[in-house]
């Protein structure tokens, strides 16, 4: 909006108190919404966390033994949570471009009820699914079972890499509905007629979506790259009941919610460095790709 | 997710035009007039047009995968609500009834989750509206850095709950918690234990979920706001009328669509605080006070082992969903269409 907001009679030496008081509030509402973290990242650092006021840098010095001792206990769980997120958010970003394409790009009939279905599909409460994909693949498709013997054989490779492989496939599943549709918003709005020259051509559907759709794609794909990434390493709800709470397996939030658990004597010190820690990968895709970020959630 | 049901409507009209053109276009081929309106005569319509068969291999593996876990999961949990209890033994699917639904209501515990779950929807979805509006509103008043402020206020919403928890343990300590202090320099208050008071526990979540997610709220209204145009303002600042009042009678009404799309989401994330409620413990049992139905369905099934039961209070909250979701999805469709 571009209506003036500065009232004439409101100054005062040149100083606009209106002016003031709306960069006043802005600032209090930075410390708000700053406020946990700070103090976060401030005991972290602290010897002594009840020595002094919690969101107060330190006096004495400060130490980095906290991030040391949570680097440790949740080092396998970052690896976990690597191998989960990167292929789990590539695929439900390529397979939801793809299926968004196949849906808005060609032209059949009944494809509005098939999109209804995928948007639907967003507002589960997955409360509502979970203890059928828990018995999916505890009983019916147990790939850590089935592929436990290769696992034996194969350096590098454990049984519990095929629970995450099922974490991925989850992920992918319930990631599709949202990646569908921000795709779907994308692609609507190309051009047709770049692609109906091709298809005149005698270009195939395929190649209409390799050639033209798939380059002009980009920008698209950093949003639900982004978005799918936050989600999938945040997420506590399927790592928690698909992959568990075992030593080796679990992903690292299931490790840092649990760390009063598995660690005797765990400080706040420790608990707000692994948090932190926990959260750097998120905090730095925000930092750097934040307009991407605010994208996706508000499409 | 203020789009869905804009692109929804859209997509509807869409595939209307679709169809006709798909007539126009196939016209070398044999093509079943729209008069044939039966399931049978669509398929072998889009059977024998070739562009169908070409772009499935593109939609119908991911159909394929989200419909197995959407909707094969939700028939199947609904199958296992209607079952009787067997722990661990196979399941008996023959014997289908309502009776977990009738333990369910007079069950205390499941009524205490409700009215938590109700009061945790409410407050946290009301408060979250108000703080997002008033911060669009401050943000939308020609700022400097704007980028930077609302870059800020959204960032808690990066955040994990397993993570967002942990701070706000330590926000709320009892010796040298950040708000304990707080209350400590105000008059007339004392330091209050937080979690281990069942009176203040839920509100103690509630504010925690309102600091994380009511600068998602802002983005809406802020985009809501931008939609407004200039000239609404100018004449409501020529009829005279203070700043105040221009908000509230000319600017907040027209922010009506961005208020329902923003409730649906923020409920939505109410249903999920499972995660937030399981990473305050490491376990399946939140502090007292604070059980929601994710946390009760969670812990029936996967601590207490019954199955049945945590499926049918999964219904319930489907149910819940819907309820909220389906009149949304509706109203935007008739808003559209009119």
């Amino acid at each position: 909006m571009s209506t003036e907001t500065v009232a004439d009679d409101g100054t005062a030496f040149g100083i606009d108190v209106e002016r003031v008081a709306l960069y006043g509030t802005l600032v209090g509402l930075i410390v708000f919404y700053l406020l946990p973290i700070e103090t976060g990242l401030m005991t972290s650092l602290k010897v002594g966390p009840y020595s002094s006021a919690p969101f107060l840098p330190t006096l004495e010095a400060s130490t980095t033994e906290n991030y040391a001792r949570a680097f440790d206990a949740l080092s396998s769980g970052l690896v976990n949570s690597f191998i989960l997120t990167i292929p789990a958010t590539v695929l439900s970003a390529l397979v939801g471009s793809m299926a968004a394409y196949g849906l808005t790009n060609v032209d059949w009939k009944g494809q509005v009820g098939v999109l209804a279905l995928f948007i639907a599909g967003i507002f589960i409460p997955y409360q509502a699914v979970l203890i059928p994909v828990s018995n999916f693949w505890a009983s019916i498709v147990p790939l850590n079972v089935w592929f436990g013997p290769i696992a034996e054989i194969t350096p590098g490779l454990e049984g519990y890499h095929f629970d995450i492989f099922e974490l991925v496939i989850t992920h992918v599943a319930y990631g599709l509905p949202i990646c569908t549709l921000l795709f779907r918003t994308f692609y609507k709005d190309l051009s047709d007629e770049m692609m109906e020259a091709a298809r005149l051509d005698g270009a195939s559907i395929a190649k209409v979506y390799r050639r033209i759709v798939l380059p002009l794609s980009g920008p698209m794909f950093a949003v639900v790259l982004i978005y799918q990434f936050t989600q999938i390493w945040n997420d506590l709800l399927f790592a928690l009941v698909i992959v568990g709470t075992g030593e080796k397996e679990m992903l690292v939030m299931v490790a840092l919610a649990r760390l009063g658990n598995t660690l005797s004597d765990v400080g706040v010190g420790l608990q707000m460095a692994g948090a932190l820690l926990t959260a750097l990968p998120t905090l730095l895709v925000y930092v750097f790709f934040g307009e991407q970020f605010a994208e996706g959630i508000s499409t | 997710m203020r789009d869905i049901a804009k692109s929804a409507k859209r997509l509807v009209g869409l595939g209307q035009s679709d169809e006709q053109e798909t007539v126009k276009t196939d016209g070398g081929e044999p093509v079943d007039g729209p008069a044939n309106g039966s399931r049978l005569g669509v398929l072998r319509e889009n059977l024998s047009n070739q562009d169908f068969r070409q772009s499935a291999p593109f939609w119908l593996p991911a159909f394929l995968l989200m419909g197995l876990f959407v909707y094969g999961a939700i028939l199947w949990n609904l199958a296992l609500s209607l079952t009787d209890p067997s722990g661990y033994g196979p399941v008996d699917y023959t014997q289908l009834d309502l009776d977990l639904y009738v333990r369910a209501f007079n069950d205390a515990s499941f009524v205490q989750a409700t009215i938590n779950t109700f009061v945790l929807l409410i407050v946290f979805t009301g408060v979250s509206l108000a703080l997002g509006l008033v911060v669009a509103i401050l943000v939308d008043r020609n700022i400097r850095y704007e980028n930077t402020f609302r870059t800020i206020y959204l960032l808690p919403m990066a955040l994990s709950f397993a993570v967002t928890a942990q701070f706000w343990l330590w926000m709320y300590n009892f010796e040298n918690g950040v708000v304990n202090l707080l209350l400590e320099v105000l008059p007339f208050v004392d330091k209050v234990r937080w979690f281990a008071n069942p009176e203040l526990a839920l509100a103690a979540v509630i504010i925690a979920l309102i600091w994380q997610f009511s600068g998602y709220t802002m983005v809406v209204y802020l985009a809501g706001l931008r939609a407004i145009p200039n000239d609404h303002y100018e004449a409501a600042r020529v009829d005279g009328a203070s700043t105040l009042k221009m908000y509230w009678r000319v600017i907040i009404p027209q922010l009506k669509g961005s208020t329902i799309s923003a409730t649906v989401v923020l409920m939505v994330f109410g249903l999920k605080a499972f995660d937030f409620l399981y990473a305050l413990r490491g376990t399946y049992l939140p502090p007292k006070g604070t059980d929601i139905l994710s946390t009760l369905m969670m812990r029936e099934a996967f601590s207490n082992q019954n199955f049945a039961y945590g499926a049918a209070i999964g219904v319930m909250l489907f149910l819940l969903a819907l309820s909220i979701v389906a009149p949304y999805l509706t109203y935007q469709y008739r808003q559209g269409e009119l």
